[in-house]
Formats: C-alpha cells, sequence, structure tokens
C-alpha cells in the first residue's frame, strides 16, 4: 500500500499496457500496441515516430475523447475513460475559436466554471503575457499567424492550470524558425510553472530540445521502440541546438526512427502505387 | 489617400458605372427604335414617373405594408427555421428522412399554391406572410443543418476535452460556429419571401407593392410599372443592408 501511494505521487500518469484496435475482422488496425510508459511530476516527456504509428491515437486515449481501449491509463489511481479535469489537450490542428477575440478564447474554460468577468480577465491575461501575445489580446484569430494561433490555444489550455498538459504536434504546421521559438517559449513556461508535460510530436529536434526524455515509436503496431533520457542542462534555450550533446541525441534517436519511417515511407507508396494500379 | 480610396471603393465604382452604362445603352436602344418601347420604356420615362407614383399612388405607404410583411415572414422563418434545422441535425434518421423533402419545398413555385392558401386564411395580409414564411423557410432549415454539421471536428474535440454539456457545446461551439453558413441561409430565405410576397400581392390584387404593380400594368402604365419594380428592388437592398449589418455585428472578427 505505502509503495503503492509512493508510486503514484512519483509518476503524475502512467501508461499500463495500452492497446487499441480500429475496425474488425479482416480489416482490424492496431494503432496502439501494448504501450507502456510513465510521466513524472514536472517532468517533460516527448512520444515521437513516424507518421501513422498511433500518436494521435494515444493522445486522444489520454485526453479520455477514446474511451473504448484495453490496458489502463491511469492518473492516480483512476483509469481514464472520459476526459479528465487534471489534464489539459492541446490539438494538433488549429482549434482557436473564430468568432472569440484572443482574450475570450483564453477565459473560455474559466467562463465555462462560471469563474467572475474580472477574474477570468486576469487569470486569461496573465497566460497571454506568458505565451507573448500582451499586445494582441483584442484581436481575432483572423488576424494572427498561424504560431499566434497555436500559443493562444496553448494559453486556453493552460489557463485552467490543468495538472498534466498534453500536445499532440502543436507546431508541426510551423516553419522551423517559429517552431524553435516557440519551443523556447514552451521550456520557459515549463520551467515556470513546474508543468508535468507529454508531448507528441515527430519531429525529432523539437523532441530533443524539450524533452527530459523520449519516447520512441515503432511504425504500425505502434510499440514502444526505446525510452532515451536526454541529459541537457536546464534552463534550457533552444542554443542548446547547436551543442555536441545536442547532436550526439539527434543522431542516436534518428538511427531508431529511421528503420521505422522507412517501413512507413515504404508502405504507403506501396499503397499508393496499389491506387494508381486500381486507378 | 485618395488613390487607396479609389481601389478600396473600386468594386462599389464599378458596380455603379456598370448599372448607369446599361441604363445608358437601354435608353439609346429604345429611343433608336432597336427595342420597342412599348415593352420596355425608357428609362428617363421611368424617373419621370417615380414623382407620379410617390404622389398620387401612394408608393410609399406600400412599401411600408410590404416591408412590415416581410418582416414578420422572414423573422418567422429565421425563428422557426432555425429550431427544427437544429433537431434536425441532433437527429440523423429524421435528417436523412426529411432532407429532400425540405430541398423540394425550397424548390417548388408555392407561389401557385396561392388557392390553398386563400381558402385557409382569407383574403388578407395573413396569407401573404404565410406564404412568404413557408417559402422562406426551407433554405434556413438546411443551411442550419449544413452550418452545424461542418462544425470542425477539433472544436468539438475541444468541447469534450473541457466536459463541456451539451447545452453548453450547442450555443457556445456549434451555434457560434454555424453561423456564417445560416446567415447564408436567411440571405437566401429573405429572397424567396420576397419572391413569394410581392408575387402574392400581384396575385390576390391585395397589399403593398405587388398590388400597385399589378394596377399600373393593367392600366398599361409601363413607366409606372417599372418605377414600381425599382422600388421593390430598393426594398429588397435595405433588408439586405439591414442583415449585412446584423451579421457584422453578430460576428465580429470573421
Ligand atoms: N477512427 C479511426 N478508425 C480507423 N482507423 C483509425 C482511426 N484513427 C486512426 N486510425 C488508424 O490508426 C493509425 C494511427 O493513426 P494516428 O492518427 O494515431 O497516427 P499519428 O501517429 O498521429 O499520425 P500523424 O503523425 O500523421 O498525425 C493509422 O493507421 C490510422 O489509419
Ligand atoms: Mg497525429
Amino acid at each position: 500500500m505505502a509503495s503503492n501511494m509512493n508510486q503514484s505521487a512519483e509518476a503524475a500518469l502512467v501508461i499500463d499496457d495500452v492497446v487499441k484496435r480500429f475496425g474488425r475482422g479482416q480489416e482490424i488496425v492496431t494503432a496502439v500496441d501494448h504501450v507502456s510508459f510513465s510521466v513524472k511530476q514536472g517532468e517533460f516527456v516527448s512520444v515521437i515516430g513516424p507518421s501513422g504509428c498511433g500518436k494521435s491515437t494515444l493522445f486522444n486515449i489520454i485526453g479520455g475523447l477514446l474511451g473504448d481501449y484495453e490496458g489502463a491509463v491511469k492518473i492516480g489511481d483512476e483509469r481514464i475513460s472520459a476526459p479528465h479535469p487534471a489534464v489539459g489537450m492541446v490539438f494538433q490542428e488549429e482549434s482557436t475559436f473564430p468568432w472569440r477575440t484572443v482574450i475570450d478564447n483564453v477565459a473560455f474554460p474559466l467562463e465555462l466554471q462560471g469563474v467572475a468577468k474580472s477574474e477570468r480577465i486576469d487569470r486569461a491575461h496573465h497566460f497571454i503575457d506568458m505565451v507573448g501575445l500582451a499586445s494582441f489580446e483584442k484581436a481575432f484569430p483572423s488576424q494572427l499567424s498561424g504560431g499566434m494561433k497555436q500559443r493562444v490555444s496553448i494559453a486556453r489550455t493552460l489557463v485552467s492550470q490543468p495538472k498534466i498538459l498534453l500536445m499532440d504536434e502543436p507546431f508541426a504546421a510551423l516553419d522551423e524558425q517559429t517552431r524553435l521559438l516557440l519551443g523556447d517559449k514552451i521550456t520557459q513556461i515549463q520551467q515556470q510553472l513546474n508543468q508535468t508535460t507529454l508531448l507528441i510530436t515527430h519531429n525529432l529536434t523539437e523532441a530533443v530540445q524539450l524533452s527530459d526524455r523520449i519516447v520512441v515509436m515503432t511504425y504500425r503496431p505502434g510499440r514502444v521502440k526505446r525510452i532515451v533520457n536526454i541529459d541537457l542542462p536546464r534552463p534550457r534555450t533552444s542554443d542548446v541546438v547547436g551543442s555536441d550533446a545536442f547532436g550526439h541525441y539527434v543522431a542516436e534517436i534518428w538511427n531508431d526512427l529511421r528503420e521505422e519511417a522507412s517501413r512507413g515511407m515504404a508502405d504507403s507508396e506501396s499503397a499508393a502505387s496499389r491506387r494508381a494500379a486500381h486507378g | 489617400m485618395a488613390e487607396t480610396f479609389l481601389r478600396r471603393r473600386a468594386p462599389e465604382l464599378f458596380g455603379v458605372a456598370a448599372l448607369a452604362a446599361s441604363v445608358l445603352v437601354f435608353e439609346a436602344l429604345i429611343r433608336g427604335g432597336v427595342v420597342n418601347r412599348y415593352i420596355i420604356p425608357p428609362p428617363s420615362d421611368i424617373l419621370l414617373a417615380f414623382e407620379r407614383v410617390i404622389v398620387e399612388e401612394n408608393i410609399l405607404t406600400r412599401c411600408r405594408d410590404t416591408a412590415i410583411e416581410m418582416i414578420i415572414a422572414g423573422c418567422a422563418a429565421v425563428l422557426v427555421g432555425v429550431p427544427i434545422g437544429a433537431l434536425l441535425y441532433r437527429s440523423s434518421l429524421w435528417r436523412r428522412a426529411m432532407e429532400d423533402w425540405i430541398g423540394a419545398l425550397a424548390a417548388a413555385p408555392i407561389v401557385l399554391a396561392f388557392p390553398l392558401f386563400l381558402v385557409l386564411f382569407g383574403r388578407s395580409p395573413k396569407t401573404i406572410i404565410v406564404m412568404g414564411f413557408v417559402h422562406g423557410l426551407a433554405p434556413i432549415i438546411l443551411k442550419t443543418v449544413e452550418g452545424l454539421a461542418s462544425t470542425r471536428p477539433v472544436l468539438i474535440n475541444v468541447g469534450r476535452s473541457l466536459k463541456m454539456t451539451p447545452s453548453q457545446m450547442f450555443w457556445k461551439i456549434l451555434f457560434p460556429s454555424a453561423l456564417p453558413v445560416i446567415f447564408t441561409g436567411i440571405r437566401l430565405s429573405w429572397t424567396f419571401v420576397l419572391i413569394t410576397i410581392v408575387g402574392v400581392e400581384y396575385l390576390i390584387n391585395l397589399g403593398g407593392l405587388g398590388q400597385l404593380i399589378n394596377e399600373l400594368a393593367e392600366r398599361y402604365d409601363l413607366p409606372g410599372t417599372y418605377a414600381g419594380i425599382c422600388f421593390v428592388v430598393m426594398v429588397s437592398v435595405l433588408f439586405f443592408v439591414a442583415l449585412e449589418r446584423v451579421e457584422a455585428w453578430l460576428q465580429p472578427g470573421r
């Protein structure tokens, strides 16, 4: 009992032997296959893998949006099968509300909780500041760039102060420079809030730049191939990208990933040629 | 400064210029005898007829009558159509069962059913309003369903991750997201409503602009008839400008 309590106090999030299959009969696809790992309190963990390896599926399971799966995702002693208030999600696609200003977007979760207007403006203001959009509070998403919209989504998720921040390729649609700078922002925020974070990504430099640990996934079925500890000093900035240690980690993980990524590519090529032959 | 003003206003200026040019072309064609002036009177005669229809035919009160019928029928179509659309969106069975019928209703020339409505509602503005309403209903229902159904799934997932209740989900995500499409439906609907109202006024010889146009046409007062039609156009422009304002006010930033 005591050891059990100890474990759950340390690990904020436990993913225990999770399996998810889609479809039935001949058409069955195993998207996530016996995946296990955990995220400690205050830790930054990335899950990396080629496109189609089941990352978003895993994200949806942890976020409680896909309740029907095998194994267990646990927060404390609770098995997740519906959205949990301790988890804040940032989605892969752009997800701001185009009919709300930046500040009203960010204050949205507080509005749902019935927080008084002046307080929710204050709190939203704080997080908008944190993501560096203070001068855009009254702007509408249509007036912002892609990177700025993604920062709005991040602020909107942070405002309800989730114990666990869960992000699915939040920077996938952005260019490399914006991505590095936003990475700095994320690192700062994470260090400032001691935020427990699970980041889903297919970007190698991003994963190494930000993480304490990286979970490398295989391509179909999505299994854990390896878990790599990233011993780069904190506090970190994007300067770390130039260091030898950084290059070493990138090379090491790329070694693992290359095989998976090329399997993925061969797969989609053969699918495309099948389609071409049929069409 | 002057140049940017010109550039910004270019579409409108071009529109006005095109209108003026086509008026001049018609004037020339008619005066030159290419077009029979007993079919289309010269624009200048129509312009002169404006004073007559305003002073002698009380066209402004008739505009008001038509506008009031239009407001009642148009708003009723919105107030009834949007909830029906929302209900259809929620029930896929009803939706699949009804969508084609409603589409058929939108396409049907309802004006021709006026004898039926006359029997039901008598020769009164009620008939005109009800027929306008019925014709204006379908596009709003269809566009409401379409708008709600085209809400981006990721926004719904944001709502789910925040544990929103079904009613919060509707009012705070689905409905605002569907609004632009619903407004497209309203614009379509109000076009139908105005056509039907003026058409039925004409057919049953009762009420505002439609009746006046009927009378003027029977008197072979062609410039007056066309002047009357110009007033119908003005009423319609008025409604669409008002609708645009409401839309801009309801959804800034888009
Ligand atoms: N709802 C679903 N029904 C059937 N199959 C699905 C469903 N969702 C995902 N899949 C399948 O599961 C596999 C993993 O998909 P997933 O979206 O999790 O990949 P991903 O790693 O997030 O890819 P990407 O990097 O491109 O976002 C894919 O083969 C996909 O076709
Ligand atoms: Mg994905």
